[in-house]
C-alpha cells in the first residue's frame, strides 16, 4: 500500500491520482509516495453525525504537504480521533479498514478502496 | 436566433416532511405551474425534470417520462437533469438553453426530491456518494466538509463565532413568511450556538433540514410571453461551472471556484455587475456557504461577508437582501427542488407576488451550488 499523488511535466503536484494533471491536462510523468513524509494540518472537524459503517464521531482534516516545494493537500482520519489543531505536524499510518465494507450505499465490491491511510500526530 | 429568455410563471409545493412520493410531487408542482401561467398542456414543447436521486431514495427511475405523462405533456420532448444539489439550477440551464436556441418555444421545468423516508444516516450516504473515492473511504459526509471550511474561514478571517448564528437567525426569520418554508419558527442565536454540534464548529442550526418537496417554472421567448402575461421575468444571464470532484485539491477552501466562474459569465451576459443585483437566493445548505457566494459573487470583499451579516445588511429590510424565501436553512433543500425553488423567489419577487417577503427589486439572482461548490450554477433574472 502506498499514498500515491502524480506530478505532470509542468510540476503540479496532485493527490489523489488522475489520468490527467486536473490543472494542465497534461498526462502524468511520475508517482510520488506521500505515505513516508509529514504533513500540516491545515483544518479539521469532528462529525458527529456520520454515515452507516462509519466511526462515530469521525475526527477528519486537511493535511499539507510539501513535494520538492509544490504543496499537496489530502483529507483524512485522524488515528484514534485524537485531539488536533491547525498546524499540528501529523504523518500518515496505515489503517485495514477506514469505514466498513458494503454496509453504506456502495457494496464491497464497488470501485472502492476500504483501506488506506489515517494521521497521527508526529512523534 | 437571438431570443430573450421569458419565465411567465411558476410553482411550488409545501416544503416538508410529506407522504408523497416522487411522481406526485412532481406532478403537483408541473400541475400547479401549468395553471399560474395558463398554459395548456398541448402547449408544452419540452419538459425538464431536476431530480438528484429518485432511484437511491426510492428506486424510481424514468421521472421525466411519469410527469410527461401525467400531466397530459405527450409527446413533449423530456429529460431529467442531475447535477446533484444544482440539478435545480441546471434545469434552469437547459430550460433557457431550449427556449434560446429555437429548440422549444414552450418549456416547462420541474424539480423535486423526496428524501425524508430514509434515516438521516442513510440519506447522509447517498449525498456523500457524490464524493471521490479516496474521500467517501474516510467517512466524509458534506457536512464534514462544511465543518472544515467553516473552522479554515474564521481562524483565517478572524470572524467571530455567531456571525455564522446570526445567518441562521436571519433565514428563519425570513421563513417565518413563507407558508411553503419547512420550518415557520424564529431561533435565537443562543439556541443556534447552544444546539449539538454537528461537525465542529458548527452546529444543528447551521445546517439545513432534509426535506420533500418540488418546484417549478415555466419558459418561452419574451414574444410569446406578451401573449401570456402582462408581468414577467427575463432569464438575462446565467452561468455555470464545474470545480474539482475532489475537494482538498483546490488551492483556498475558502474561494468556491465554481461560484466565481459561473458568476462572472452570468454578470458578462447580463452586462451588469453586483452592484446591480437588489435580491439573491444563495445556497445555503450551511451557513458558511452564505458567506463564501457573497464573496465568490462579489456582493463582499473576500473574508468580509460576516460584517455585512452582522450589519444587518443582507436582512429583508437591509440594502440587498439574502434568502428572503428563508433560504435552504429554513424553506428546507429537497435536492432537486432547491434551484428552482431558488428561481421561482426570485420571479416572485421580481413580479411582484412575493408577499410578506416583497422587497423593491427590478433585478435578481440565484447561486445553486451542487456537491460542496463541486458545480455551480447563477442566474440572473430581470423583471418586465
Ligand atoms: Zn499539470
Amino acid at each position: 500500500m502506498s499514498m500515491d499523488a502524480i506530478r505532470c511535466p509542468n510540476g503540479h503536484v496532485k493527490y489523489p491520482t488522475h489520468p490527467r494533471c486536473p490543472e494542465c491536462g497534461e498526462e502524468p510523468v511520475e508517482t510520488i509516495d506521500l505515505s513516508d513524509r509529514t504533513g500540516e494540518v491545515v483544518t479539521w472537524t469532528e462529525s458527529t453525525a456520520t454515515p452507516p459503517g462509519v466511526r462515530e464521531p469521525n475526527v477528519l482534516a486537511f493535511v499539507e504537504f510539501e513535494v520538492d516545494g509544490t504543496p499537496v493537500r489530502a483529507l483524512g482520519q485522524i488515528a484514534d480521533n485524537a485531539d488536533v489543531e491547525t498546524g499540528d505536524e501529523v504523518e500518515p499510518v496505515y489503517a485495514d479498514e477506514l469505514r466498513e465494507p458494503g454496509v453504506g450505499l456502495k457494496p464491497a465490491d464497488a470501485d472502492q478502496e476500504w483501506d488506506g491511510y489515517r494521521f497521527r500526530l508526529s512523534q | 436566433m437571438d431570443r430573450e429568455v421569458a419565465i411567465i410563471g411558476g410553482s411550488m409545493t409545501k416544503f416538508g416532511q410529506r407522504d408523497a412520493w416522487i411522481r406526485e410531487l412532481l406532478s403537483q408542482a408541473g400541475e400547479a405551474c401549468l395553471e399560474d401561467a395558463g398554459v395548456e398542456p398541448d402547449d408544452v414543447d419540452h419538459v425538464y425534470v431536476s431530480n438528484m436521486a429518485s432511484g437511491e431514495f426510492e428506486g424510481q427511475g424514468g421521472i421525466m417520462n411519469a410527469v410527461a405523462h401525467d400531466l397530459g405533456l405527450l409527446p413533449a420532448y423530456s429529460q431529467r437533469i442531475d447535477q446533484t444539489s444544482s440539478s435545480g439550477g441546471a434545469g434552469m440551464y437547459a430550460a433557457w438553453q431550449s427556449i434560446k436556441s429555437g429548440a422549444s418555444d414552450m418549456t416547462l421545468l420541474v424539480g423535486g426530491e423526496k428524501m425524508t423516508h430514509k434515516g438521516t444516516g442513510d440519506a447522509t450516504d447517498i449525498i456523500a456518494s457524490i464524493t471521490h473515492p479516496a474521500e467517501y473511504k474516510h467517512g466524509v459526509t458534506l457536512p464534514s466538509f462544511a465543518g472544515m471550511t467553516a473552522r479554515h474561514y474564521l481562524e483565517k478571517f478572524d470572524a467571530p463565532r455567531e456571525s455564522l448564528a446570526k445567518v441562521a437567525v436571519k433565514n428563519h426569520e425570513n421563513g417565518t413568511r413563507n407558508p411553503k418554508a419547512q420550518f415557520q419558527k424564529e431561533i435565537t442565536e443562543k439556541k443556534a450556538l447552544e444546539s449539538p454540534i454537528i461537525a465542529d464548529p458548527l452546529r444543528l442550526y447551521d445546517f439545513c433540514p432534509i426535506t420533500d418537496g418540488s418546484a417549478a417554472l415555466m419558459f418561452c421567448p419574451v414574444e410569446v410571453a406578451e401573449e401570456y402575461a402582462d408581468d414577467y421575468a427575463v432569464v438575462s444571464g446565467i452561468g455555470g461551472a464545474t470545480d474539482t470532484h475532489v475537494v482538498h485539491e483546490r488551492d483556498d477552501p475558502t474561494t468556491m471556484g465554481g461560484v466565481v466562474d459561473s458568476g462572472e459569465e452570468a454578470y458578462e451576459m447580463a452586462g451588469i455587475g453586483p452592484d446591480d443585483i437588489d435580491v439573491a437566493e444563495l445556497h445555503d445548505m450551511f451557513t458558511i456557504l452564505e458567506f463564501l457566494q457573497m464573496e465568490g459573487l462579489d456582493f463582499a470583499e473576500t473574508g468580509e461577508a460576516w460584517k455585512h451579516v452582522e450589519e444587518g445588511r443582507t436582512a429583508i429590510d437591509g440594502d440587498r437582501p439574502i434568502n428572503t424565501s428563508g433560504g435552504l436553512k429554513s424553506k428546507g433543500h429537497p435536492l432537486g427542488a432547491s434551484g428552482v425553488a431558488q428561481g421561482y423567489e426570485i420571479y416572485e419577487q421580481l413580479v411582484g407576488e412575493a408577499g410578506e417577503r416583497q422587497v423593491d427589486a427590478e433585478t435578481g439572482l440565484a447561486c445553486n451550488v451542487g456537491g460542496f461548490g463541486n458545480c455551480v450554477i447563477t442566474t440572473i433574472m430581470e423583471a418586465r
